[in-house]
């Protein structure tokens, strides 16, 4: 019976060199991958067991880390409670993360490289100075104005959205989606109630959640007009010459004729293009952007910034909330050529052309900074734990240059004389020059129209200090009106606070 | 067979000659390792306070001391009852036990508050349990080396035990679910808060008996046999009252839910089957049996359901956790989880998450102890568990008698077994069937059998390596005199 046992013994070596071999295979081998398996709780456990750093607009921190004393030691809050929502995002325990809190997670963590120093002296002198803070663009001013006024415009609109911009460096200076979201629930350590409270958020059908700054794009309506113009200058056209206009002009393979938006508005057979600009005048840019060619409007649009499809808002050259591309859409008929009806639709802002509110800032930015559209961004500095060390400081750069000087300057008088006697006299504001243009689009049958104003104000020495977008969703008669008197009080509260600096 | 060339009658050509190597017994050096295995224990408590409490106690060292006491004398028992036993069983099995301790206290601080933590008694919860149930367990182990002076001694009541075997794992079957279900599985006899898991001990009662009856039964199992296909089958009649005894085990087993018990008690009946009769045939029916009837029951699982249901699903989980990793994957992902964590050197004692995965203290206890200590720490618990089964083994293969090479080999490789299929389990080698890992897992019942299991490798163990000069213990038959139920057991069979 002795050698069956000493069988049975070499039996039981091999199912231990078995047992051997896989826990070789999960503790060597996939260490790694099930260490930072999403489900592991311990990920959670270990990121809450430093202090995150804070988010900082205008020397406020927008977000913050609370000591718990729970399991996970601290918890996340933002002070700024739905105001903030859209560019912070949200740090929540068991889903992913969003906005500035998911760009910059390692930075706010404590575990990027550029904190390696930081962390072997914690590792020699004991302390646990956490995460590094992030410090935003945003003008706390101009970013309470935008919001309360969204919030409370004069034609109840529930749905829409506002940014501004630093023409001269891209900063933004403000950043609104509406309706927008506490974020706090989000970050609860109970993530039954996290969950529930983005069920909740998902299920709303006016999308909360959605950045409509950045991520949304709706046919910008009269606002694209800009680029028309600007592609007009640039092919012979000057701000004086006489287009062709008039009450109603049916394009050639079209049965359906583009009117103007009242009767009032050009019903001369030409116009200059001065006034075409400052009436927001249909026919005139319909048949403008007939004559243009497909190909140059879309030229023109995408050297504006259509059509680029990486553009990311965040730190300057990495990371950041993704933009949505805007697109000039289709104009060609069934065959190839162009459809000028389609072309005709397209240059007032119709039919495909769809644009986000960032898309309509930049544009309005670059005819105020001298034809020069500046790389947009949201985080001006990464400061250490210590809060001394500075690790990266925005340096602003020139994204492209969709216009020249001239033309520049060509638009931006166009687009002050739209403030000063034309549709977008409510964006006005004592000591600035402001420019603009509005925009009514329709958004389908049945349904209101979108308003839009895009616009800049210049200081006394004509010097561009923000450029800005306002979209209302489905804001009906009046909406544009009200889209620039909002542009205009958050120009001014921009420029309130820049001019303090 | 080598034993065909030297005279059946001497009773050493079954066992290794006892040399005068095997004549010392050996106690000083079990001493010394079963302190040194309480040093480690010690220090075990101690870096799990420094890690969860910033601090070590005064008190740390109370639980390893207690341990000691009780291992201490056990050690003394031994001197004294078991001079000759293999002196490597009980500080591998002390070393367990007492990591096991540790670790339940470990998790105890865990679940305290932390304010609570400095504070936690002795004997308070799971570790503190755990203890208890040592001392008990313990205590019942010396009392059985007492009563068993000779383990040739327990063959007059294998039929007594193989009934008390059949009843024992029949109880929770046949008891309604409240009195004997816990988390789906029909194991327990529940008495006010009080449980117990029969099947534990019914596994020793069992072996014994088949040891018996096998040991009475081997040369007709060995020699006639049917040919077919080259290999020897034994004649039904022979075989009757095992099978039957295998079946109704495996049949109250299957109501009970219970694969991994079911699985350990067939892995048991080939094994001492073929140490038995050496036919290789065994094995061979046996695996044959074994893998198709998994098989057969996963296909019958995934179309019929039913009482195969059960496996299918545990198959299932097996073959992808991550599938459904918040649902019934859960488990066996937070363990897998935990171990990839460890890594190869651990977090350290008292710095891992263990808590993260669900019933850490029972069936999951070895992937949180990984977690802790990391792939290194839980190979030196391997070769411990290793050590034991081989010197279990090693035993049956120097005592001089068959019953106690059955029995001394059956149950070392029952626990081996048992080992194989938990840690298997739980590291997701193969699937996963509920199972205590001997030793660590809290749970009275469990350390009780595995400690009676030890006291049993120990009285043979002791048979095996005490001079033949001496002529056996204090109960030692009168010159060497086979008990009659064995007569012809040490005889062997010159086979052609």
């Amino acid at each position: 019976m002795n050698a069956p046992l000493r069988r049975v013994g070499v039996v039981v070596m091999v199912l231990f060199g078995l047992l051997f071999a896989n826990l070789n295979w999960i503790q060597f081998y996939k260490a790694d991958e099930y260490r930072n398996s999403d489900y592991n709780g311990r990920v959670q456990v270990a990121e809450y067991e430093n202090r995150r750093g804070n988010i900082e607009a205008g020397g406020t921190a927008v977000a913050t880390s609370k000591e718990t004393g729970g399991k996970l030691k601290y918890l996340r809050t933002y002070p700024g409670g739905a105001k903030y929502a859209h560019m912070l995002g949200y740090k929540p325990v068991n889903l992913a993360e969003t906005g500035i809190e998911r760009a910059e997670d390692d930075f706010l963590a404590g575990t990027s490289d550029v904190l390696f120093a930081n962390r072997v002296k914690d590792m020699f002198t004991g302390d646990e100075s956490g995460g590094g803070n992030v410090l935003l663009t945003i003008s706390k001013r101009a970013q309470d104005t935008a919001y309360d006024q969204l919030r409370n415009n004069n034609n109840g609109v529930k749905k829409g959205a506002a940014i501004a911009i630093d023409p001269r460096t891209g900063a933004v200076q403000a950043l609104v989606s509406m309706p927008s979201f506490d974020p706090n629930p989000l970050a609860s350590h109970d993530t039954d109630k996290a969950t529930a409270a983005y069920n909740e958020l998902e299920r709303n059908p006016d999308g909360p959640l959605k950045n409509r700054a950045l991520s949304e794009v709706l046919p910008p309506g009269s606002t694209f007009k800009i680029v028309i113009a600007a592609a007009a200058l640039e092919n012979g056209v000057t701000k004086e010459t006489q287009i062709p206009a008039g009450a109603s002009w049916t394009p050639p393979t079209s049965g359906t004729p583009i009117r103007n938006a009242a009767p009032s508005i050009c019903p001369e057979a030409q116009v200059t293009l001065m006034n075409a600009v400052t009436e927001s005048c249909n026919t005139g840019f319909a048949q403008l952007g007939v004559k243009l060619g497909a190909d140059t409007v879309k030229e023109k649009a995408r050297q504006f910034g259509f059509e680029q499809d990486d553009l990311t808002v965040g730190r300057l050259g990495e990371g950041g909330l993704t933009v949505a591309p805007s697109r000039t859409g289709a104009m060609e008929a069934p065959g190839g050529a162009t459809d000028p009806a389609a072309l005709a639709q397209s240059s007032i802002g119709q039919r495909d052309v769809k644009m986000t509110p960032l898309e309509g800032a930049m544009i309005a930015a670059a005819v105020a900074h001298g034809g020069k559209q500046m790389r947009p961004y949201l985080v001006k500095q990464l400061l250490g734990p210590d809060r001394t060390t500075s690790y990266d400081n925005a340096d602003p750069r020139v994204l492209r240059r969709p216009v020249d000087d001239r033309v520049a300057a060509d638009l931006r008088d166009m687009m002050v004389s739209v403030v000063r006697n034309g549709t977008g006299r409510n964006a006005q504001f004592n000591g600035y020059t402001v420019g603009g243009k509005t925009g009514t689009a329709q958004s389908g049958p049945g349904t209101p129209d979108h308003g839009w104003f895009i616009g800049f104000a210049l200081d006394k020495d004509d010097k561009p200090v923000s450029a800005v977008c306002v979209v209302l969703e489905e804001a009906g008669s009046g909406g544009s009106a009200e889209a620039a008197r909002i542009g205009g009080r958050i120009m001014q509260a921009a420029a309130a606070d820049s001019g303090s600096r | 067979m080598t034993a065909a060339a030297t005279p059946a009658a001497s009773p050493a050509t079954t066992g290794e000659q006892p040399g005068v190597r095997l004549a010392r017994s050996r106690r000083n050096a079990e001493l010394s390792l079963l302190l040194l295995a309480m040093v480690l224990v010690a220090a075990y408590g101690a870096i799990v306070e420094a890690n969860m409490l910033d601090t070590v106690t005064p008190d740390f060292w109370m639980p390893a001391a207690a341990l000691t006491l009780v291992f201490v004398g056990m050690h003394l028992v031994i001197r004294w009852l078991a001079p000759f036993a293999d002196p490597a069983l009980l500080p591998a099995v002390a070393l367990l036990n007492g990591i096991g301790v540790g670790f339940l206290r470990r998790l105890d601080l865990g679940k305290a508050a932390p304010a609570d933590r400095e504070t936690l008694a002795i004997f308070a919860g799971t570790g503190g349990r755990q203890l208890a149930w040592t001392l008990a367990s313990v205590m019942l182990a010396a009392g059985l080396l007492a009563l068993m002076r000779d383990h040739r001694s327990v063959s007059r009541y294998a039929y007594t035990l193989g009934l008390a075997g059949i009843v024992l794992v029949m109880i929770p079957a046949v008891l309604p679910g409240r009195f004997s279900e816990i988390n789906g599985a029909k194991l327990w006899i529940r008495v006010g808060g009080f449980s117990i898991q029969p099947g534990e001990f019914a596994k020793l009662a069992l072996l014994v008996f088949f040891a018996y009856y096998l040991v009475r039964k081997r040369e007709v199992l060995s020699l006639a046999s049917r040919r077919i296909l080259g290999i020897d089958f034994p004649r039904g009649r022979d075989l009757g009252p095992v099978v039957v005894v295998w079946l109704i085990s495996l049949l109250v087993l299957v109501f009970e839910k219970d694969l991994g018990t079911s699985l350990l008690y067939f892995g048991m009946f080939v094994v001492t089957l073929y140490i038995a009769t050496e036919r290789v045939s065994w094995l061979l029916i046996g695996l044959v049996l074994f893998f198709g009837g998994a098989y057969l029951a996963y296909v019958l699982g995934g179309s019929v359901g039913g009482p195969f249901l059960n496996f299918y699903t545990r198959a299932e989980i097996w073959l992808d956790p991550f599938a459904e990793p918040y649902d019934r994957g859960y488990q066996l992902v937070q363990g897998l989880l935990g171990l990839g964590s460890g890594g190869l050197f651990g977090t350290g004692p008292g710095a891992g998450e263990p808590l993260e995965i669900p019933e850490v203290q029972n069936d999951f206890i070895f992937a949180g102890i990984g977690e802790e200590i990391g792939l290194f720490g839980l190979t030196a618990l391997l070769v411990v568990y290793l050590l034991i089964v081989e010197r279990g083994l090693r035993a049956g293969l120097a005592v001089r008698d068959s019953f106690g090479k059955l029995v001394a080999g059956g149950l070392a490789f029952t626990l081996g077994l048992q080992v194989f299929v938990i840690i298997g389990g739980i590291s997701k080698l193969i699937p996963l069937t509920g199972q205590t890992t001997p030793f660590l897992s809290a749970g009275g019942s469990s350390l009780m059998a595995n400690w009676l299991l030890v006291a049993v490798l120990l009285r043979v163990s002791d048979a095996a390596r005490r001079p033949v000069t001496q002529g056996g213990g204090p109960a030692a038959r009168p010159a060497g005199g086979p008990p009659e139920q064995l007569h012809g057991a040490p005889t062997e069979v010159i086979r052609p």
